[in-house]
């Protein structure tokens, strides 16, 4: 498969090793488990709704999905009468065809892109330099990850694993054009300069790729939702305008809409509202002084039809607001770059190995300490760590995981059906641990967990075990 | 088989579906039709004078400025005193909106009103706004000769002219305003909602504003609700 040479997920334990070890990511990560998680629930608390949302939400998507074909449907012949043109792609490669397809008729040199993730599914920016074409990411975390040769580490802050001098130090890397001494120490100055440099690139463009947060039946209208205004000018300046869709991105009507967008800005930045969402129904109208003159919107698969017959079902209401990696203690520890491929996190951790197959994948949803707060804040429901365990279940099923592991399983299993031999051994063990562990209440190491006491001490349990402290009648903490 | 069939065979596949069953059509034709609103916040369901006194507070709280205004004739003036506040070159680009052209800009003697969409050479710019939510503090702004697309995110400074009658408590009111106003056969190409000026957080995570759209947006609500 094309995506293969980005793809580093199966190295998931060595990525791992090398993030925890970088002192430069893990400064730039330390904001997000304090900033981002506090100023989502601030936001929150101010809508006495947002509760009743998130089940609208969910809903909203469910119904969507058990008619998922007819809205498509309706989506097509709105958009088609408006004078835009739907195209479908069951892979990534037609994708990519028909996009290169639509730049050689536009006869196309430089393309502007808005924030994708499935442009970034797709890998189209590798795929249009390799035929002539210079792709520009235009949302600035997308840029900063663009002159880097990176992926992105989140879905919705993409630079989110660089400092303020790695980025100084990309800008004077790359924008060689500018004086050499010029002072870039402000985070002002950098933008000034992101904005400068890319306002060229917008005034040139020739064609403006961007994604979709939602894609309307009613009206046959594509949604963006950006702060920056980047997404809005990649569509409105150059000549040609494609969307970049997934089949799940479709909703029924403009109220279902506001619904998933009340959640969708308060989950992903903790904003009440993006600063723009904009709404497009076609090419430029007669008269219009500005807008492309074509408007092309593309409907991806890749992998998500067989998911909505399966298991993974629920993860199709995804609506990319990054709320589940900014609650994850796995992914504030180790980052995005970590997981090895487009979406990190607990969403990653579901929907790459439907993307990429569970045997290059398997590694992700282990990656969890299912400590749930994923779910928790989903504004869409959906159950991460109920579908981590299914991914776990299948790789255990196709004898994925190395020996070790399995054997371990099997014993656990074999010990876990005896009960008395399980309470012996556990009584005997908690014993000995409790004794060894009275002096300072906690170990500093383990035999068999080293790995384990290197980051941080394992706690002496009780004397006894919960079991016989429940038979005991003990029922409170 | 095109990817067209190849698509929507699977999703009927993975369904369990053929497309035909009435059941099915019926219940989308049925959403569609009534477009439920679903959950509406109750805070912006409040009589109009407190609708727009909520508008402007939450468009302070999105960074942007908000100033009432009793006449729509107060409008060149009140831009005038705006540029001249920041320091800004008397210069203002429009689009064709009536309600814009027929503002008395002869009251602003020293103000340069040009017209047309812009062409990222133009500092500060003003167009008419289709509603304003009090919710969220957002403006719906609708695309044409009226109000063209590139006033709302090529100039440095946005100035959006709304009427108080026209500010709505929730988002829903608008669509169904704009449903009555073009059909869903047509809405306008762009419908922008706007909510405070432009910002980015992608530099280590501190917010600045004017990313790639406007650093400034000053809203004028114009007249009694």
């Amino acid at each position: 498969m094309a995506f293969a040479e980005h793809l580093t997920s199966p190295a998931f334990k060595e990525n791992a090793k090398g993030a925890l070890a970088d002192p430069q990511l893990q400064s730039a990560l330390h904001g997000v488990e304090t900033g981002v998680v506090d100023r989502r629930r601030a936001t929150v608390e101010k809508l006495p709704e947002f509760q009743a949302l998130r089940d609208s939400a969910r809903d909203i998507k469910n119904h969507t999905l058990a008619h998922l074909d007819l809205y498509l449907e309706q989506f097509e012949q709105k958009c088609t009468a408006a004078g835009g043109n739907v195209h479908y792609a069951v892979t990534a490669e037609e994708a990519r065809a028909l996009v290169l397809d639509i730049c050689r008729k536009a006869n196309a040199k430089l393309v502007t892109k808005g924030k994708s993730m499935v442009g970034e599914e797709i890998a189209i920016n590798d795929f249009l330099e390799q035929n002539g074409i210079a792709p520009i990411e235009t949302d600035l975390g997308e840029y900063l990850v663009q002159i880097r040769h990176e992926l992105p580490s989140h879905i919705i802050m993409p630079a989110i694993h660089l400092t303020k001098e790695q980025i100084e130090a990309d800008f004077r890397r790359v924008h060689t054009h500018l004086p050499a001494d010029r002072n870039l120490e402000e985070h002002q100055t950098l933008l000034t300069e992101a904005r400068t440099v890319l306002r060229e690139r917008f005034l040139a463009a020739d064609v403006g790729i961007t994604g979709a947060n939602f894609l309307v039946a009613e009206t046959g209208t594509s949604i963006i939702v950006t702060n920056e205004g980047n997404g809005d000018l990649t569509q409105t300046l150059p000549r040609v305008h494609i969307v970049l869709a997934s089949i799940e991105k479709v909703v029924p009507t403009l109220e279902d809409m506001s619904q998933l967008l009340r959640v969708l800005a308060r989950s992903a930045t903790a904003q009440e509202m993006s600063v723009y969402t904009t709404l497009s129904t076609g090419p430029r109208r007669p008269g219009d002084p500005d807008g492309p003159n074509e408007y092309h919107v593309i409907i991806l698969d890749n992998g998500r039809t067989a998911m909505l017959g399966g298991q993974f079902r629920e993860m199709l209401r995804c609506i990319r607001c990054g709320a589940c990696m900014n609650h994850c203690p796995v992914y504030a520890a180790v980052g995005g770059h970590t997981y090895g491929w487009v979406y990190p996190g607990p969403m990653g951790a579901v929907l790459t190995p439907s993307i990429v197959g569970i045997e290059n994948a398997g590694h992700l949803p282990n990656a969890s300490t299912f400590c749930g707060r994923c779910e928790e804040v989903c504004p869409v429901k959906i159950p991460l760590p109920k579908l981590m365990r299914y991914w776990r279940e299948r790789e255990f099923e196709k004898n994925l995981q190395p020996a070790t592991i399995r054997n371990g399983l099997a014993f656990w299993a074999w010990f876990a059906q005896r009960p008395r031999l399980y309470r012996i051994a556990t009584s005997l063990a908690m014993f000995g641990m409790g004794l060894a562990g009275k002096f300072f209440g906690r170990f500093r190491w383990l035999p068999l967990a080293g790995s384990w006491t290197r980051h941080r001490d394992f706690p002496a349990p009780h004397v006894q075990t919960f079991q016989a402290q429940w038979k005991r009648g003990v029922r409170t903490r | 088989m095109s990817s067209r069939e190849t698509l929507y065979g699977s999703i009927r596949a993975s369904l369990g579906v053929t497309g035909g069953e009435p059941a099915r059509r019926a219940a989308v034709a049925e959403r569609l039709k009534a477009h439920p609103r679903g959950v509406i916040p109750a805070r912006g369901q409040l009589a109009p004078r407190e609708c727009v006194t909520l508008f402007a507070k939450m468009v302070e709280a999105a960074n942007g400025s908000a100033e009432l205004l009793a006449n729509a004739a107060d409008v060149p003036t009140a831009v005038a005193a705006l540029l001249r506040r920041h320091n800004l070159p008397m210069q203002i680009r429009r689009g064709n909106d009536a309600r814009l052209a027929t503002l008395p800009w002869d009251n602003a003697r020293t103000l340069e009103v040009s017209t047309g969409a812009s062409d990222g050479g133009q500092l500060a710019s003003i167009s008419h706004a289709f509603a304003g939510v009090a919710e969220t503090g957002t403006l719906i702004m609708t695309s044409g000769p009226d109000n063209p697309t590139t006033l709302n995110f090529l100039p440095d400074t946005h100035i959006i002219v709304v009427d108080a009658k026209d500010i709505a408590g929730d988002y829903e009111t608008v669509w169904q305003r704009l449903r009555e106003k073009f059909g869903t056969d047509a809405l306008p190409r762009n419908i922008n909602m706007i909510t405070g000026p432009s910002r980015s957080a992608d530099i280590a995570q501190i917010l600045i504003l004017g990313a790639h759209g406007p650093r400034r947006l000053h809203v004028l609500v114009v007249g009694q609700p």
